[in-house]
């Protein structure tokens, strides 16, 4: 048994590896087609490796995420992605966790756009609006916590 | 196919431009239903934004239909004055709509 989970383990990780080296090999990927696949998945983890091949990213201070603590109108919330401060910004996704589909939105930029990208998006409950930001070749990442209070009475 | 109408402004920041654009489009995720007889409202939004500086692409942008209705985007570009800026925006449907803006 135990020898049989450790092949299952061996063959995932190597599936993975060939999934991000076909990423890099792919060229052109800046500006890809509308990655349909990624707008279907059903969790944060699910669509970053969709969009950028991975799931694993470091958190990090260099983000400036600005979304309201309380949102009276789940509808309309306004999210805003500041990295700025980094350098080498090649995309920047926007996930609102406990929707359907989380992935809300992704921005890619070439040279000649800074990283910083603002939108409004919906969400149905309370939750983390997550921001995912590509930086030279690595993943970063912040989230940030909205209240939605659709009576608009607080609480 | 109908025209995806919306309105872009170009702002200078200093060290940047803010790129803003206002969009009109119901932005119907395909999930929403209509109460009264449980019809699913057909999805329809803007699914793919590309901005050209001067011709050449430096921001495409993916949504899906979790994005506000009548949206706004906004991102920033390093430019300089006189520079063109064209942004075209395609929904899921066909629609289609592109709108222009000088670098001041």
């Amino acid at each position: 048994m135990k020898r049989r989970t450790f092949l299952k383990a061996g063959l995932a990780t190597s599936a993975t590896a060939v999934a991000v080296s076909a990423g890099i090999l792919a060229p052109n990927a800046v500006f890809a087609a509308y990655n349909e696949a990624a707008f279907k998945t059903k969790t944060v983890d699910e669509g970053m490796s969709a969009v950028f091949g991975s799931a694993a990213a470091a958190d990090s201070a260099d983000i400036k995420l600005k979304a309201p603590a309380i949102a009276e109108n789940g509808a309309v919330v306004p999210v805003e992605v500041d990295a700025t401060a980094m350098k080498g910004v090649e995309s920047i996704a926007i996930f609102v966790a406990k929707n359907a589909v989380p992935l809300a939105c992704t921005y890619k930029f070439s040279a000649g756009a800074l990283g910083f990208a603002a939108v409004r998006v919906k969400m149905g409950e309370t939750q983390d609006v997550v921001a995912v930001v590509k930086a030279g070749g690595k993943l970063f990442k912040t989230k940030s916590e909205v209240k939605v209070t659709i009576g608009g009475c607080g609480g | 196919m109908a025209d995806i109408s919306f309105r872009l402004k170009a702002e200078n920041k200093g060290d940047a431009y803010e790129i803003k654009a206002l969009f009109k489009h119901p932005m119907e995720s395909g999930v929403r239903k209509n109460k009264a007889t449980g019809e699913v409202y057909p999805a329809d939004f803007i699914n793919e934004i590309t901005a050209k500086l001067n011709g050449t692409p430096v921001m495409v942008a993916e949504w899906s239909g979790a994005v506000s209705q009548n949206p706004f985007l906004a991102f920033k570009v390093t430019g300089k004055a006189g520079d063109k800026l064209e942004v075209s925006c395609t929904s899921n449907k066909g629609d289609s709509g592109t709108s222009t803006a000088d670098l001041a």
